[in-house]
């Protein structure tokens, strides 16, 4: 079985980020694989422990996207491609996943696995749209995967519980940190992928033209500074403490 | 102006953001509820008592289950067919897949986790979060309509009155299921933090109490797993004393004491209630992200130095297990319970 795994490149969650002059910035924090899509990588690689197969990673982005799939590939994966195309700018999720799309479809994937969502843009629409352009099942938010004759059953994890979801395959799932800590790139991972050649795929590869955004930002904004000066609430005992304590709660009136 | 508001709800229990989604909504004009599922009716009658000007009610045993493919595609038909300017949801586990897949259909796009939406001329824009709101951006939407996920807590929940009523339309469904649900099982206990007014939080200081003597024939890790056991049972009953929910820290759910759908955080939920104890929990940026906009944060922490005094209103450099059963029982004394 051919599994893909979607992953897109994103600065590093330690990352100070600001907007300065109408722009992003994250000064000179490095840009990593999406956390949430590491844990992608590590249900592909999972599945193919599992059934077999092979892995295969996808990304769209520009050219310094590959150092992400590096990573993937030093996870485990068996191959990765690049979609990358100048004509690629401002994509919305809508138009990132008619691009998927097109990619899953060449590179003959059968069951596409997303993280949950993205740690820039953080929409996590993606998924849903892709497995709609395709008309393939969704099955989201999966903590458990079993592949079984040709259907996927996940566990998927709600608001109210969990929830056992099957599907024939092809299908598209997205999953969560439950499904298991990604495994750490190996020594020989790494020198692997350090000497992976790794094709870069445009538009017209796939045979699709550059989507026109739906969405789009007309501003970017800093959060409004919070006044940060704790106070702290000293005594001789607990009970000294937590009288104090409870006093200065119930006068704030959240209870 | 006419805006679609769908209201979220699992075996007829309602997610709470559907009533302020409808409650945005009448803010812009016209309200039309739009219920799924057999198992609804009464949500279909209290979305009036909450104001809405219409209902419709998709009253079809094929929508008994949740399942992406035929709620969106009923979403889209209904759309299809009523031409409203807006479809407001709130943002739960089911409304990003389906908002995401309704969006395709109708060559719109989504705006999710919304915390503000004005209207310009015929134009919405939207403030969201990005980043691990880090950011905020203003986004507009050029597709028809605009469709929106709106943030739990960000907007008033208007006050249901019980004295309004109206007739519900009923709808037919789609039935296009490509998935099949084949169990479901409730959470130990109920969790939904995105809701939540109060949230009594635990981290990995919770199994830290060597004073604690665990039953005979446990090994280490079981023993640790027993002291955060008692620690979170603190913490739970804090929580409930205060009618909140109990949250928790990555290496809390790591380290086997709560399941995962505690989790507050970059990789588990975004909260912002009114009260926030962290109790234990040093204040990792992957933490903060998820709860720094609560309104009132405390901190119980051992170490004076722990991040978390940071973006803390209070705090108390301490041990958390005398610190919190302290609080209840003062707590209770004067709230008179
Ligand atoms: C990609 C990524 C995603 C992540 N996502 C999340 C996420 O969603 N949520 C999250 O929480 N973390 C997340 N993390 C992990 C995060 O970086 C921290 O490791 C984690 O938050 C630490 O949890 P903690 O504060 O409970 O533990 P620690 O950092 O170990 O802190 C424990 C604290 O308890 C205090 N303490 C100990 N004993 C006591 C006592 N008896 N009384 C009072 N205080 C005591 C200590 O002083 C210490 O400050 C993520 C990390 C990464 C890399
Ligand atoms: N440019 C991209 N290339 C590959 N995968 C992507 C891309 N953008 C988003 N994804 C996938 O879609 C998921 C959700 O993204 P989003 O909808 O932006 O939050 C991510 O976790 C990735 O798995």
């Amino acid at each position: 079985m051919k599994i893909i795994a979607c992953i897109k490149q994103v600065p590093d969650s330690e990352a100070k980020v600001t907007a300065a002059d109408g722009k992003v910035s994250w000064g000179d924090a490095p840009l990593v694989i999406n956390p949430f899509d590491e844990y992608a990588v590590e249900g592909a690689l999972q599945q193919k422990e599992a059934t077999g197969g092979t892995v295969v990673v996808l990304c769209v982005g520009p050219e310094s996207a590959r150092e992400a799939l590096k990573h993937a590939l030093a996870m485990g994966a068996d191959e990765a491609i690049l979609v990358s195309d100048p004509a690629l700018t401002d994509l919305d999720t809508v138009g990132a996943a008619r691009i998927l799309a097109a990619a899953i479809k060449k590179a003959e994937g059968e069951m596409v696995i997303f993280g949950r969502q993205t740690l820039d843009n953080g929409a996590g629409l993606t998924p849903a749209q892709t497995a709609r352009v395709l008309g393939w099942p969704m099955l989201g938010l999966a903590g458990q995967i079993k592949v079984e004759a040709r259907s996927v059953t996940v566990e998927r994890v709600i608001e109210e519980g969990r929830q056992t979801v099957s599907a024939k395959l092809p299908a598209v799932l997205s999953v969560v940190q439950s499904i298991g800590e990604p495994r750490y790139p190996s020594f020989m991972g790494i020198r692997k992928a350090s000497k992976a050649t790794i094709p870069v795929w445009s538009l017209s590869d796939i045979g699709a033209s550059a989507p026109a955004a739906i969405i789009t930002r007309t501003e970017l904004l800093n959060p409004p500074v919070r006044e940060t000066s704790v106070e702290i609430i000293a005594g001789e005992t607990p009970a000294e403490i937590a009288e104090k304590l409870a006093d200065k709660i119930l006068a704030e009136k959240v209870l | 102006m006419k805006t679609f508001v769908y209201i979220d709800h699992f075996k007829g229990e309602v997610q709470p953001a559907s009533w302020e989604a409808l409650g945005l909504a009448k803010t812009f004009g016209t309200t039309v509820a739009v219920v799924f599922g057999s198992d609804a009716n009464d949500v279909a009658k209290a979305a009036f008592e909450y104001g809405a000007d219409e209902v419709l009610h998709a009253d079809d045993a094929a929508l008994l289950d949740y399942r992406a493919e035929t709620y969106a595609s009923t979403l889209s038909a209904l759309a299809s067919s009523h031409n409203p300017n807006l479809i407001l949801l709130p943002t739960t586990a089911r409304t990003r897949e389906m908002a995401a897949m309704s969006a395709v259909d109708l060559n719109t796009g989504v705006l999710t986790d919304v915390s503000g939406l004005e209207v310009s001329g015929d134009s919405f824009i939207a403030t969201r979060p990005i980043y691990e709101g880090k950011l905020l951006e203003k986004t507009v939407c050029s597709g028809k309509p605009v469709m929106a996920t709106i943030r739990g807590r960000a907007f008033p929940k208007p006050n249901r009155d019980a004295s309004k009523s109206g007739t519900v339309t009923k709808v037919a469904a789609k039935t296009d299921a490509i998935s099949e649900v084949k169990g479901y099982s409730a959470s130990e206990s109920a969790v939904n933090l995105g809701d939540a007014g109060i949230i009594v939080s635990g981290g990995r200081g919770v199994s830290n109490n060597p004073s604690l003597t665990p039953p005979a024939g446990m090994d280490e890790k079981q023993a640790e797993i027993w002291r955060a056991q008692q620690g979170f049972g603190l913490i739970t009953d804090l929580a409930t004393l205060l009618g909140g929910a109990v949250g928790a820290s990555r290496a809390a759910v790591d380290g086997g004491y709560i399941t995962y759908s505690h989790q507050v955080g970059q990789t588990g939920k975004v909260v912002s209630p009114d009260l926030y104890i962290a109790c234990g929990v040093s204040g990792a940026i992957q933490h903060l992200v998820g709860m720094r906009n609560a309104k009132v944060i405390v901190a119980i922490n051992k170490d004076a130095d722990a991040p978390i005094f940071k973006v803390a209103r209070y705090g108390v450099v301490g041990d958390l297990f005398a610190i919190v059963p302290a609080l209840t029982e003062a707590l209770k004394k004067k709230l008179g319970k």
